[in-house]
């Protein structure tokens, strides 16, 4: 102890002339930090409901409500987080995972309301003074707490897929699966927005289990071409995946394509182990597309008695003879339809209704009919010439090549149109060695083939070109060669606010010659199996069934489905069409069972 | 210096005769029987002595906790990986971020994540941070348990600065919830180290202005001098850690003997003492709190601006660790603490044990140090171990 000892605490004095640490609270406010995690802000319009905040929650203070405003948006499940802060920890993992990055923290960190119930809101539906608040928690760039990219599929480089009709994508090995499937969050909104209602978050969890023969057994409830739509489906469910709103969706279809590449077919029957008691019913079927064989598929599962009409050699419809197997290979396709025949469906090909047996035979012997016909005439293009002999329609160049037949294209090809179609048949002229060359009207952006479809063509060497209008076909100097004459075009917006219009510019005329001009602008169908009176019982309308409940026509005993029959006319709409016919067909065929719309069970 | 092991095996220090003391005969009008705590303002959090007098003079201890169990060992085996690191902050309130560094790097040990540099940077300059915090708040708490009250409104005043400065990098104040597995939630905002270097140079002048008023005190000097000395050759038999042990000339610290993250890249040395009483021990911890504002602006200058700061990490929603055990640690204020965790392969930990220095610093050491102290200064006596009850009762 020192003198200095006794001194030294007397210099505290000192700061007693100080100005003080504190803030005159609640005169002066102090805002929290700029990236303070204070309370909730959801930009509810950005927001899809994917219910990943209410997920990752450890307090469960996150519900999903559902909000009016929002329900049945495309790709939104209509519910909103809603807040209860009482249980609320403010840790922020909410605004972390959020897929749409809607979810946020203003710095608010105060607020006193009378009404306990007040502090339980809906953030951005409820009103609270804070939600436009600039600052506040963000997820920091950089931060993930899924992986923001998927797991790219390898392709046959193009060099080698054009030379080839093999598989141009190769399919996931077990961990890229895996890794894949682990990005999913497990919404569910792909179920909603997939014609079929998949259960995709079901059988992607089942690949991350490793278990793929449950995997298989969970696609088989609701679509019984998996291999298929694995390999082609148009995926509504990706455009939707909340994954993709920052970062790229989850590969659902490939996910679906690797877990029957997974399983065995002779494994099939084991796995799937479909319980079949007959019924005393006849079910007719005309075209054994995916359509027809799906509703086959789910009718012989009620055990009545399926006979199915198809005028080709084998099944598939459109899948074997619009798609081309370098995108769907015949033994992918075969597996599907083998299975559903093994079920005890009864297919017999090379029949076609109207010449070799009467649509009215049909409705006399059978209990019920299925109509799934698809479209398979080529449409016209309306210009003079249209009708010269090395005009082709893209459907037949397709159908040609899948029955092993030569196309005849030449060397030199032009492909008008811009769907699928067109796309397939440029692809499969490259393959024949054709130099191709596709005109579609509008912009590419506006094109309706796959996104994937466009690319590969393009990576394999055909030409696009953009806002090409055919104007007329032309006789060439050889018989063997044709010749076009197509103007530049010009979008012109639509006043009404449609999509842009293209307008032909008299001054921008090109010609050419080629040895072949592929058609495919699209399709319509085919009923000369139906008498007019038939036709107007049913409203056929521009060749174009509008089916009422459960795929059931106006006529009594007749149900449609398929492209025919619906707006999107792709592979799933089809298949769907089909389940839910066999559904109709069933609840007709049992009207007791069905007395209470609730009581019927899934099948 | 080196423990004599004769002096455990003889059982020569008062301190390490375990034998069971002769029953006090309490009805013998000689004693009073006093609780201290759970609700004293002299206890370090909820805990509570049970304390035997002899006048002035405490004849028996008995620390009870217990007060504070929210069982967060268990309910950590129901939550997912990602979500536990929002309950692990709250097992020490005063330092949660030891506790999210110790959870993620059980975690990242056990799944094989590597995280990338420039969040092992910012790792080390959040728990400095914290150790920073934690040590001016335990200043103020220091100085109030000997009743001088103008330096506990210094030190609680600065550490709300450092609060300041992590509600800005973490987005709050207290639980923090900055350190995530796989790295941590964002790099440093705009301006923040200036702001940061501002504040350590204020601290440091205030920490000049503590040793002036607490530490040259004739007072406080009279009071904690010779108060609760932790002889040599109880540090092992106790497993007495952190300031505690280094007060009695054990040079034992993680930070050097076993680096963690970047501190084999900063330059300090371990700080020691001699006498190991309270004073010591103080005065031990005010100098590791300036140390702690070096290695603070040592982290400001070394930490990259960019890269990233997370590694790649698997969707955490469904996220399964494989089946593995690890034990990790890590310097905290008041010494070694540990993680002990042990996975199955699932969704959920299987069991994780959480090991800090109060444990036996609040239980064992204290009642072995009380006894023949005045009352007056139990609350000193405490304080000067550095306990956080929450910690023992996880």
């Amino acid at each position: 102890m020192s003198l200095k000892d006794l001194l030294s605490p007397f210099f505290v004095w000192q700061r007693a002339f100080e100005k003080p640490y504190t803030t005159i609270r609640p005169t002066l406010d102090r805002p929290g930090a700029p990236a303070y995690r204070g309370f909730h802000i959801n930009i509810a319009e950005t927001c899809v409901g994917c219910g990943s905040c209410h997920e990752i929650c450890q307090n469960q203070a996150i519900d999903m409500v559902a909000v009016d405003e929002f329900v049945g948006r495309d790709g939104d499940s209509g519910l909103r987080p809603r807040f209860d802060y009482g249980r609320c920890c403010w840790c922020g993992l909410c605004v972390d995972i959020c897929t749409a990055a809607s979810l946020r923290m203003s710095n608010e960190y105060s607020w006193i309301a009378d009404n306990p119930n007040e502090f339980h809101f809906t953030a951005g539906v409820d009103e609270t003074p804070w939600q436009d608040n600039e600052l506040g928690y963000r997820r920091a760039e950089g931060y993930h707490l899924y992986p923001p990219k998927r797991i790219e599929m390898e392709l046959l480089p193009a060099e080698e897929s054009v030379k080839s009709f093999d598989e141009v994508t190769l399919g996931y090995d077990i961990e890229q699966a895996k890794k894949e499937a682990d990005r999913c969050v497990e919404c569910g909104i792909c179920v909603a927005t997939c014609p079929a209602h998949m259960d995709v978050p079901d059988y992607i969890h089942s690949i991350r289990d490793g278990d793929y023969e449950k995997g298989l057994k969970l696609m088989y409830r609701t679509n019984p071409f998996p291999g298929t739509c694995g390999r082609i489906c148009t995926r509504k469910c990706e455009s939707v995946c909340p994954v993709g709103i920052l970062g790229e969706p989850v590969a659902i279809r490939w996910l679906k394509r690797f877990i029957v590449d997974q399983v065995d077919k002779k494994d099939y029957k084991r796995i799937l182990d479909e319980q079949i008691e007959n019924s005393d019913f006849k079910v007719a079927i005309i075209g054994a597309g995916p359509g027809g064989l799906s509703a086959a598929y789910y009718l012989r599962q009620q055990g009545h008695a399926v006979t199915v009409f198809e005028e080709h050699e084998s099944g598939g419809g459109m899948l074997r003879y619009g798609v081309p197997s370098y995108r769907l290979p015949d033994a992918e396709l075969d597996k599907d339809i083998d299975h559903i025949i093994s079920i005890g469906v009864d297919v017999k090909y090379n029949t076609r209704i109207g010449k070799d047996i009467q649509f009215e035979t049909l409705l006399e012997d059978y209990d019920a009919v299925f109509m799934s016909t698809g479209l398979s005439v080529p449409s016209s293009m309306r210009i003079h010439g249209e009708d010269h002999a090395r005009v082709l329609s893209g459907l037949q160049v397709l159908a040609d090549v899948a029955s092993g037949r030569d196309p005849g294209i030449g060397k030199k090809v032009a492909v008008i149109g811009g769907g699928n179609v067109a796309m397939d048949a440029a692809r499969v002229s490259r393959r024949f060695g054709a130099d191709v060359t596709i005109l579609y009207r509008r912009r590419i952006s506006e094109m309706p083939a796959d996104e994937e479809e466009i690319h590969e063509s393009q990576e394999e060497g055909c030409t696009l070109i953009q806002k090409a209008i055919p104007v007329e076909i032309l006789d060439a100097d050889s018989p063997e060669q044709v010749a076009i004459k197509w103007g530049e075009a010009e979008m012109v917006d639509d006043p009404k606010g449609g999509r842009p219009r293209p307008v032909l510019r008299e001054d921008r005329m090109h010609t050419e010659t080629y040895d072949c001009i592929i058609s495919a602008i699209g399709q319509s169908s085919n009923l000369d199996y139906l008498s007019k009176e038939l036709q107007e019982q049913m409203a056929v309308e521009w060749g174009k069934f509008t089916p009422v409940e459960y795929q059931h026509t106006t006529l009594d005993k007749v149900f449609v489905g398929g492209d025919f029959a619906n707006r999107t006319a792709d592979a799933i709409s089809a298949i769907e069409d089909g389940h839910h016919a066999a559904r109709g067909i069933n609840r007709f065929l049992n009207p007791d069972l069905y007395i209470n719309a609730e009581q019927q069970h899934d099948i | 210096m080196t423990l004599s092991t004769d002096n455990i095996l003889t059982g020569h220090s008062a301190a390490l005769d375990f034998a069971q003391p002769e029953p006090l005969d309490l009805t013998s009008g000689k004693y009073v029987k006093l609780w201290q705590g759970p609700q004293h303002p002299g206890i370090t959090g909820n805990m509570s002595l049970e304390l035997i007098l002899e006048g002035d003079t405490i004849v028996d201890c008995k620390t009870h906790v217990g007060y504070l169990h929210r069982g967060f060992e268990k309910l950590m085996e129901r939550r997912t990986f990602i979500q536990n690191f929002t309950v692990v902050c709250r097992i020490a309130v005063p330092e949660p971020t030891f506790n999210e560094y110790l959870y993620s790097h059980a975690v990242e040990t056990i799944s094989g994540i590597e995280i990338p540099e420039r969040a092992i940077w910012l790792r080390t300059m959040n728990l400095e941070l914290m150790r920073l915090a934690s040590f001016l708040m335990w200043i103020g708490g220091m100085s109030g348990a000997f009743g001088q009250y103008t330096v506990p409104n210094w030190t609680i005043a600065y550490r709300d600065f450092v609060l300041d400065l992590f509600e800005e990098m973490t987005g709050a104040r207290i639980y923090h919830m900055y350190i995530v597995p796989g790295g941590v939630r964002a790099g440093l905002p705009d301006g923040f180290r200036k702001r940061a270097r501002d504040i350590m140079d204020g601290a440091e002048k205030m920490l000049d202005q503590v040793e002036r008023v607490m530490f040259n005190n004739v007072v406080f000097k009279a009071r904690s001098k010779g108060l609760g000395i932790i002889t040599a050759d109880m540090i092992d038999p106790y497993g007495i850690v952190g300031p505690n042990a280094r007060a009695c000339g054990f040079k034992r610290d993680l930070r050097k003997d076993e680096p963690y993250l970047a501190y084999d890249q900063l330059d300090f040395d371990v700080i020691t003492g001699s006498d190991s009483d309270a004073y010591d021990r103080a005065y031990l911890r005010l100098q590791e709190t300036r140390q702690c504002i070096n290695l603070i602006r040592q982290c400001l200058d070394h930490t990259p601006t960019d890269g990233p700061f997370q590694a790649d990490m698997p969707n955490v929603l469904h996220w399964k660790v494989p089946a593995g055990e690890t034990y990790v640690k890590a310097e905290c204020t008041r010494g070694e603490y540990g993680y002990y965790m042990v996975t199955d392969g699932s969704e959920f930990v299987r069991r994780v044990h959480v090991r800090g220095p109060s444990y036996t610093h609040a239980i064992a050491v204290m009642e072995r140090l009380a006894v023949g102290n005045n009352i007056a200064d139990i609350a000193g006596l405490m304080v000067s171990l550095h306990n956080y009850p929450p910690e023992v009762e996880r």
